[in-house]
Order: C-alpha cells, then sequence, then structure tokens
C-alpha cells in the first residue's frame, strides 16, 4: 500500500464532505437529530397509563398494593369494578390499557407460601406500551412485595406468551430510577453510527461510478486496497467524532450517567465503525448507483441495529427464535457495549465478550471488502 | 519497428455474446495523433478501455510501450493517460485541487508536479481559475481541465475518448493546439471522434465498424478510396435538387445542405451534363456545379454505406 | 416553401437583473425554412427560444409564432410548436412505442390520429421491428429519431431543434437532416441552434449570436465569405513544429496553427503569400512542400467572428 496515494485518497474524500451540504447534514446534525428525536419525542415512558382494578379480596393487603399503583406517577387507577367481565369490557372499549385483578385468596396466598400472584390483564394493541405497562407493574409490584407475582394476560395481540411470569428486566437493574431515556439514548449511538457510516460509505464508491470518474482511477496505478483504505479513513474519523458529539449531548442534555470509560467506549465505536464502513463499502461496490447503495444501506444497518439490537426493545422479552437471530446481528454486541459502558460503568476488560464478537464481525467483513472491488470495468 | 509505441495484434471483445472488437490490429508510432472514428457502437471506447487496462480482452495482444498490457495492466498504467467520455474530474473539488489529486496518484514529485501545472493551465488559458470549482468550469474547459489532469505525470501514450463533444469551435481548437504540443514532445496520441472534421487533424485514422478494421492510414489515402468526385451546385433549395437526381445512374450520393448540394459521382466529366438535366427538370435555380475536396466525412458516409449494402445483399 | 413568415422576432430584448442575455435581436423564417442560431454556450440562443416557446416573458420587444403572440397567446404557440434536444427526455426504461404513446397522451393525440401518427413516427425513425426494445438499448441514432418522432406527433407547424445531432456518428446525422429537410418540404418551420458546424451546414440561412447579439446573418456560403479577414493557406512543411514557430513572425500572419500534418495561416488580405511565405520559411530553415490557399469552413468563421471573445467568456453562474 502506497502512503501518498492513500493519503491523496482521503484528502479527496474529505475535501468533498466537507463541500457536500448533504454530507454535512448527515455528519452534523443527524446524530443531533436523531438523539434530541429519540431522547424526546420517541421516548418510550408513558405515564398516567390509565388502570380499572377488580379486586376480589378487599383486604388490606389487596389495598396496600392497590395503593402503591395509585401512588405510582406511571398508573392512575381510574375506576374499581366489581366483575371481570366489566374489566374485560373496559380493556376491549379503550377506557383502560391495564387491568389488575387481585384474587379472593391474595393475602391467604401471601402469608402461606410467600408467594402469590396478581392477574393482570394489558391492551396488546399497542406492543409497546403494553410492554411498558408490564414493566412499570412489575416494578410496582416489586417494590411492594418481591414475592408477589403477576400473572399476565393479554388481550390481542400478547395473548401467547402472555402466561409466563415476566423475569424482573434489565431496565431495573441498572437503570433504577426506570426512566426509559437512560435505556434509550446510550443505544442512539449505535444508531447513529450505523446510519450515518453506512449513508456515506455506502455512496463513496457509487459516487465516482455515477461521476464517471471511477474510470480514469481504474486507469491509474492506484490499488483497490489504496482506494478502499483511502475512502474509509475519514470516515472512521467523523464516525468517532460523532459518537464523542453523541455522548457529550447524552449526558450534558439528557443528564445520562457515563460511569465507564471513555478508552472501552472509543475502541468498541471503533470496532463497529469498521463493520459498518465494510458493509456500507461493499453495498457501494455491488450497487455501483447512489440511490440504490442508500436504500441497501438503511435496510442492511439501520432496520437490524435499530429492531433488533436491543437498543429499544429489549432482546430478553423477544421470542425464542427472534432472540436467537439477534446474536447474528453486529449492532447488539456495540449496543449491549454501550449500555453497560454508560450505565453499568464497564470499562475494557469488562466487554470481553462483547469485543471479541465484534473483533470477528471486523475480521470477517474487513476481509471481504477488501476482495470485493476489483480494478475493472467489468 | 521500435518507434510503434502501441501494437494491436488480433484484438477480439465479446460482451454477452456480443462482438465489440473484432480481430482488430493497429499500430500507433512515437509522435502521432492516431484518430479512431467510427460510428455508434463501433467499438471506439471499447478499444480505448482496453489499451488503458480498465477492460480485459477475449483475444489478441495489445503492447503499450513493449509491456503486454492484458497480461500485466498495472504494469503500463504510470505511463499511460486515458481521458474517458466523462472526463473525470471531480466537480466538487476546484482546479488545482483535481491537479494535485491526480499528481499525488501518480506520485509526481512536488517540484515537478508545480512546474507542470504552471505549464499546463497557462496553455489551456486557465491559470485565472485555479480555485474554481471544476463544476464551475464551462464544457470546454472542464475538457481542458481534463486533459491537464491526465498529462500532470508525462504520459508516453494519451488515450481520449471523444475529447471535443460538447465543446465549441474555439476551445476546439485550443484543445488540438495543446495535442499539436504534445506531438512535438514525442507523446503518442490515440483519440476517438464522431466528428469528421476533427479527423483531418489527425496524422492516422483506424476506421472503425461494428468492431472490425475498414481503413488504416492517412486521411489523404483515404480520401482516395472514394471513387470518383465531389461536386457542389449552390442553390437556395438544394432538397429540390436531390429529389431530382438522388439514385441515379453514375449518382453515388447526393446530400443536400443548407445552402448547396454535395453529390458524389462516379465520373464527374460523364455526369455533368446529365445532372443539368436533372436539374433543370426541377426547375429550381442553380449555380455552375464545382469540383471540391472530398470530406473526410464523404468518404465515410461512402464506406459505411458500401459496407451495409453488402451486408444487406 | 413560400415567402409567409412563420416566426417574425423583432427587437428582441431579454434582461435578467443587470445582464442582458438577449440584446435588439430581429429575424424573420419563412415557412419550411431551416433557419440556424448559432453561437458559443452562453451566447443567448436558448433564451430566444424559451421566449419563443412562450416559457420567458420578453423584456421588450415582440415575437409571433405562426402568427401568434409569445408573450400574450403563449398557449396558442405551444399546441403549435415541437421541441426536440439531444437531452431529450425520452424514458430509457419504456419500450419505444411505451414513449410515443406517453408523449401523444401528452400533446393530446387521440383516436385514429394516434395510431396513424405513431405508425407514422415507427415507420420514419426506421424501428419498424423493434418497438418492443426498451428505449435505453436503442442505438445513439435511433433514440435520436425516436425523439424527433415524439416531438412531432402532434403535428407541429414549427419545429424547435436543440443541438439535435451532438454526438451521433456521421451516418445517423445525415439520415437525420434528411428527415429534417423532408419536413421542411413539407411545409414545417424548422430552428436550430446550435454551435456544431456541421448541424449549421444543414441550415438554409443562418444566424450568428454572441453575447445576445446577432452578428452576422445569411446562408452558410455567404458567411463564409465575408466573416474571415485575409486569406487562408494551407501549407505543408518540415519540420513543422519550426514552422509554425517561424511562421508566426512571418509579416502580413494574422494567426497560424497546425491542422493534421500541414498548417493552417491566415494572411492579411491583398498579399502574395505564395510567393512571400516560401522565401520567409527558407530564411529559417523550413521546407515548403505545399501551399495553396483554401477555402474557409463554418468554422473558420464562427472562430473569427466570435474567437477573442469566446476565449475570455466565463461561464455562467
Amino acid at each position: 500500500m502506497n502512503l501518498r496515494r492513500t493519503a491523496a485518497m482521503s484528502r479527496k474524500e474529505f475535501t468533498q464532505i466537507r463541500r457536500d451540504p448533504h454530507s454535512l447534514i448527515i455528519v452534523l446534525f443527524l446524530p443531533l437529530i436523531q438523539i434530541l428525536l429519540l431522547g424526546y419525542g420517541a421516548r418510550l415512558d408513558a405515564n398516567h397509563i390509565p388502570v380499572y382494578v377488580l379486586d376480589q379480596e378487599g383486604s388490606q393487603d389487596s389495598q396496600a398494593l392497590l395503593k402503591a399503583f395509585q401512588a405510582s406517577p406511571y398508573f392512575d387507577v381510574i375506576k374499581a369494578v366489581n366483575n371481570y367481565h366489566a374489566l374485560v369490557r373496559a380493556i376491549d372499549a379503550d377506557q383502560c390499557k391495564l387491568g389488575i385483578v387481585i384474587p379472593w385468596n391474595f393475602s391467604e396466598r401471601l402469608d402461606d407460601a410467600g408467594r402469590t400472584s396478581v392477574q393482570a390483564i394489558v391492551d396488546g394493541t399497542d406492543d409497546n406500551s403494553a410492554q411498558l405497562a408490564e414493566g412499570y407493574a412489575q416494578a410496582v409490584v416489586a417494590t411492594y412485595a418481591s414475592n408477589v407475582q403477576l400473572e399476565w394476560f393479554g388481550r390481542h395481540g400478547l395473548a401467547q406468551d402472555a402466561s409466563n411470569p415476566l423475569s424482573v428486566d434489565y431496565r431495573t437493574w441498572f437503570n433504577e430510577d426506570l426512566e426509559s431515556k437512560n435505556f434509550i439514548i446510550p443505544g442512539t449511538v449505535a444508531l447513529v453510527m450505523a446510519l450515518m457510516g453506512a449513508l456515506l460509505s455506502s455512496l463513496t464508491i457509487a459516487r465516482e461510478w455515477e461521476r464517471g470518474t471511477m474510470e480514469q482511477l481504474i486507469a491509474s496505478p492506484v490499488t483497490a486496497l489504496e482506494i478502499m483504505v483511502g475512502k474509509l479513513v475519514p470516515y472512521v474519523g467523523i464516525g468517532l467524532l460523532d459518537a464523542a458529539l453523541c455522548a457529550v449531548f447524552a449526558v450534558g442534555w439528557f443528564g445520562v450517567p457515563f460511569r465507564g470509560g471513555l478508552g472501552a467506549f472509543f475502541f468498541t465505536t471503533i470496532l463497529f465503525l469498521i463493520v459498518i464502513l465494510g458493509i456500507g463499502y461493499m453495498i457501494s461496490v455491488a450497487t455501483k448507483s447512489q440511490l440504490g447503495a442508500s436504500q441497501y444501506a438503511v435496510l442492511v444497518t439501520l432496520l437490524p441495529t435499530s429492531m433488533l439490537s436491543g437498543f429499544a426493545f429489549p432482546i430478553d422479552q423477544m421470542p425464542a427464535p427472534i432472540r436467537a437471530i439477534t446474536y447474528l446481528v453486529y449492532s447488539r454486541y456495540y449496543v449491549s457495549a454501550l449500555k453497560r459502558i454508560f450505565l453499568g460503568g464497564a470499562g475494557i476488560n469488562d466487554l470481553v465478550p462483547e469485543i471479541v464478537a465484534m473483533t470477528i464481525y471486523a475480521l470477517v467483513i474487513g476481509f471481504f471488502a477488501t476482495r470485493a472491488f476489483h480494478k475493472s470495468l467489468q | 519497428m521500435s518507434d510503434e509505441i502501441v501494437q494491436v495484434d488480433g484484438l477480439t471483445k465479446r460482451f454477452a455474446g456480443v462482438v465489440a472488437v473484432d480481430n482488430l490490429s493497429f499500430n500507433a508510432r512515437k509522435g502521432e495523433i492516431l484518430g479512431l472514428v467510427g460510428p455508434d457502437g463501433a467499438g471506439k471506447t471499447t478499444t480505448l478501455r482496453i489499451l488503458a487496462g480498465v477492460l480485459s480482452a477475449d483475444a489478441g495482444a495489445v503492447l503499450v510501450a513493449g509491456q503486454d498490457v492484458l497480461v500485466q495492466p498495472e504494469a503500463v498504467k504510470s505511463r499511460i493517460s486515458y481521458m474517458p467520455q466523462q472526463f473525470g474530474l471531480y466537480e466538487d473539488l476546484t482546479v488545482t485541487e483535481n491537479i494535485r489529486f491526480y499528481a499525488d496518484i501518480f506520485e509526481v514529485s512536488r517540484t515537478v508536479r508545480q512546474q507542470r501545472e504552471d505549464q499546463l493551465l497557462e496553455a489551456s488559458g486557465m491559470s485565472r481559475f485555479r480555485n474554481r470549482l471544476a463544476g464551475q468550469l464551462s464544457g470546454g474547459m472542464k475538457r481542458k481541465l481534463g486533459i491537464a489532469c491526465a498529462l500532470i505525470h508525462t504520459p508516453q501514450l494519451l488515450l481520449l475518448d471523444e475529447p471535443t463533444t460538447g465543446v465549441d469551435p474555439v476551445s476546439r481548437r485550443e484543445l488540438w493546439s495543446i495535442l499539436y504540443s504534445l506531438v512535438f514532445e514525442g507523446v503518442t496520441v490515440l483519440v476517438s471522434t464522431a466528428y469528421l472534421d476533427e479527423a483531418e487533424r489527425c496524422h492516422r485514422l483506424l476506421l472503425m465498424y461494428q468492431g472490425r478494421r475498414l481503413f488504416f492510414g492517412t486521411p489523404d489515402e483515404l480520401k482516395n478510396m472514394l471513387p470518383g468526385a465531389v461536386l457542389s451546385i449552390s442553390s437556395p433549395d438544394p432538397q429540390a435538387l436531390q429529389t431530382a437526381v438522388a439514385g441515379e445512374q453514375g449518382i453515388l450520393s447526393a446530400t443536400a445542405m443548407g445552402d448547396t448540394l454535395h453529390v458524389v459521382v462516379d465520373d464527374p466529366d460523364r455526369r455533368l451534363a446529365q445532372l443539368r438535366a436533372g436539374f433543370e427538370h426541377a426547375g429550381v435555380p442553380f449555380g455552375e456545379p464545382r469540383r471540391i475536396a472530398a470530406s473526410v466525412e464523404d468518404v465515410f458516409v461512402y464506406v459505411i454505406s458500401q459496407q451495409e449494402t453488402q451486408q444487406g445483399s | 416553401m413560400n415567402d409567409v413568415p412563420s416566426i417574425v422576432v423583432d427587437q428582441l430584448v431579454k434582461r435578467f437583473g443587470a445582464f442582458t442575455a438577449v440584446n435588439q435581436v430581429s429575424f424573420e423564417i419563412r415557412s419550411g425554412e431551416i433557419f440556424g442560431l448559432l453561437g458559443p454556450n452562453g451566447s443567448g440562443k436558448s433564451t430566444i427560444i424559451r421566449m419563443l416557446c412562450g416559457l420567458l416573458t420578453p423584456s421588450s420587444g415582440s415575437a409571433t409564432v405562426v402568427g401568434f403572440d409569445v408573450a400574450r397567446q403563449a398557449e396558442d404557440v405551444r399546441r403549435h410548436i415541437g421541441y426536440m434536444s439531444q437531452k431529450f427526455s425520452l424514458y430509457n426504461d419504456l419500450t419505444a412505442i411505451e414513449n410515443l404513446q406517453f408523449f401523444a397522451g401528452l400533446y393530446g393525440v387521440k383516436g385514429r390520429a394516434l395510431d396513424e401518427r405513431i405508425a407514422w413516427a415507427i415507420k420514419m425513425s426506421g424501428l419498424a421491428g423493434s418497438e418492443q426494445l426498451l428505449t435505453g438499448e436503442l442505438s445513439g441514432g435511433w433514440k435520436q429519431r425516436l425523439a424527433l418522432g415524439c416531438a412531432v406527433l402532434h403535428r407541429p407547424r414549427v419545429l424547435f431543434l436543440d443541438e439535435p445531432t451532438a454526438g451521433v456518428d456521421p451516418l445517423s446525422r445525415r439520415q437525420f437532416w434528411e428527415l429534417i429537410h423532408q419536413m421542411s418540404r413539407e411545409g414545417v418551420t424548422i430552428l436550430v441552434t446550435t454551435h456544431y458546424m456541421d448541424e449549421a451546414e444543414y441550415c438554409n440561412r443562418l444566424a450568428l449570436i454572441d453575447e445576445g447579439r446577432i452578428v452576422e446573418m445569411g446562408t452558410p456560403t455567404e458567411i463564409k465569405q465575408t466573416a474571415v479577414k485575409g486569406d487562408l493557406l494551407l501549407i505543408e512543411c518540415s519540420p513543422l513544429g519550426g514552422g509554425l514557430a517561424a511562421i508566426k513572425q512571418a509579416p502580413g500572419v494574422i494567426d497560424a496553427s497546425v491542422f493534421g500534418a500541414a498548417l493552417h495561416v491566415v494572411v492579411s488580405a491583398g498579399r502574395d503569400p505564395v510567393t512571400e511565405l516560401p522565401a520567409f520559411l527558407a530564411g529559417h530553415d523550413v521546407r515548403v512542400g505545399r501551399i495553396e490557399p483554401i477555402s474557409p469552413s463554418l468554422e473558420d468563421a464562427f472562430v473569427s467572428l466570435t474567437g477573442s471573445r469566446a476565449l475570455s467568456s466565463e461561464p455562467p453562474q
């Protein structure tokens, strides 16, 4: 690899980004817009979820539990009903999102076995708020008594797996104040990297084809490796800058804690960028058109990162087959690393599984990327 | 011959079963301008691309400065410069940035680059536009910048694919004077063109048709291929004259221009009276038929239509 | 051809802010005439065409196309004109016939006229048998004739051609101009804008435009005779490079350039260059093989009329 030619390539690429308003928007504003949107707009916290209760026991214990619900800012207990059908009808009529059923032997079972259960019926039409309601209800019950369990019955969509007793999930461990922004925002760094990195890198080769400059590069002594490295180096720099920008914004604006190591943060970010840029580059080589490349780039990076990485939707709440698939999603490891760095205070040593997985990905993608482009018109 | 910098022998290239270049042989000497001329799809661009090492071939040999391009395409790239039709400029880089990028890619030393850059920009009248973005240059200036980028590493062989398409006549003349000054320095230039008036500016011509070589020689030799002579007849209505005589015995072709008719006849002495009679019959005023030198275009159209007739029959 | 003017342009002016793109332009085009506007990029040709199509309003002056005022009756004007450029917007992912059907729909060609005109366009463009090919797969010459077919489906009385044959090979070019000449014989008025000399040669009359003004108007032959000041000579000599350098110093030489294996030299009129120049060159160790006067081409005329300005012209921003 000739350094001068590679540097010339990088310098040219960087100048082009600097002069292109679209690229600048992607580089500078996209991260901020995404983090703001996800921090505020797409905030998953729902307050004042309307709740109906059916207290079949009417004891002191059951009243205490209902008070705990009443006291929570997440729930509004708006009505007590006296039969099961009324509760179900209220959910179907969308008068409430959650129905709590305290069985007639609630106190008895609580006393005897140290375990009892409360039934919750959730409106499953909106999967997301259903999950939230579950989470919050779980937390409320957990604070009331650690051995009270909720039995879930979903209406509509959630029916099949609703009867599984829920484990106390991830967010209540590290995110004790139950703020979903702390859960969401570290993951947005992955989303920003995925979108920005893949979009920009997917354009680089396609742009040369479309503008007719590729033919001349092929006719010059520059090698395929020099083209790739030269083109991607500026994006690694930009990616790191954007990651830092996101982190500063997360901490400074949203008050998300950053408890882990900076070294771990940048190291995992570099690993992630290699994978993302490599994928974007290969897409660019394969499609040769900017429009097609950007569409594939979004499909291949943004979609899995937003849906299957655990960025917003907890992986351990996914059905088993989907959960298995997430192990193949490269961004899963980065999101996990980010959450553990931000919230769990992890350093490089604590992130061995994530780093190993990401390194394997980086090596595999890197291997294929260097072989993707051939200096020929065919 | 040692001064043959390009030797092409039996070159063949197929695309999905279609033969784009068919058993093509030619050579180019040091310090000459060789014109590749032919209609759309004749294989000019494909030939230049193979010579530039950006496309592989199916058969044949292509030697550039003694090196086989088909075997080791990278080995000759530092000696060649290739300007594709879309003259690879980065429109969002300035004139200087474009030149420097290509200088770095070809590893031109900084002092040589500076000297060469000044010289090339001066010769193409672009010194004032050093800091202008390439995208904001006129078509003619873009071409000149493309050539400046192609020449920054002083190649032995310059390959230009239709460099004057979309360029106004004044810039076109400047381009050609740049090419001639290169030739005086010993550079070999291969240029493809669809403009036949430009073909006359080349030292030798390679006339291509359907991937094959129809003619290879000087423009004067090409003109000798036209049997008979070209007559020019001025008239306010050349179309009427054309309809009157086209297709007659001995009239090889008749083309109506704006205010003249060009007629190719097999024997001018025998056909003059016949033409006059035809014109008079058309009832349109016309001037005295004048014998003019055949243009490359006249010959080209004649040779190609001969080919098409042969294939049709 | 008859003598009824089809397009009348009178003192036409178009200003964009402080910039005058078209400056006091006047000309008349007869029905069935092929008239060329020849000028470098940015000389104002396309601004004139746009005003004649009713797309731009003149700042002052007037123009009529087949009797309709371009400023006040733009819709009537547009019904009677066809427009085709090298960049003509054919859809490459539609077949030839689908393109024709689409443009017929745009122009409101319906019923029997539709089938008839499409059949005519297919025959005219020589696409019979290839109607179902994707337009993107057609060669340049075919595409160009298809574009012409699309532009004249609605039988316009005036046809605007903007660099119609740029980049098309000579054979297709000749075929194209034969079609245009046929249309002109049928009475269609044709206005061509171009900076290509070979396109200009096919026009009955030409106006040379530079910086928004008409600098010369006449038949191609007239323009060639009047525009070049001085005599044009072809000189074969050796060495060629030395000859070029030397002859630029010779008395009476206005311009000299290499042309293939020879030099083209412009000498001021009234001299005897055929005897003077060989003697001068011999004094510089240059041997002259052949020297003869040649007739200037349209390009020579063009360069001599617009050359100095075109050189310094900057692209429009």
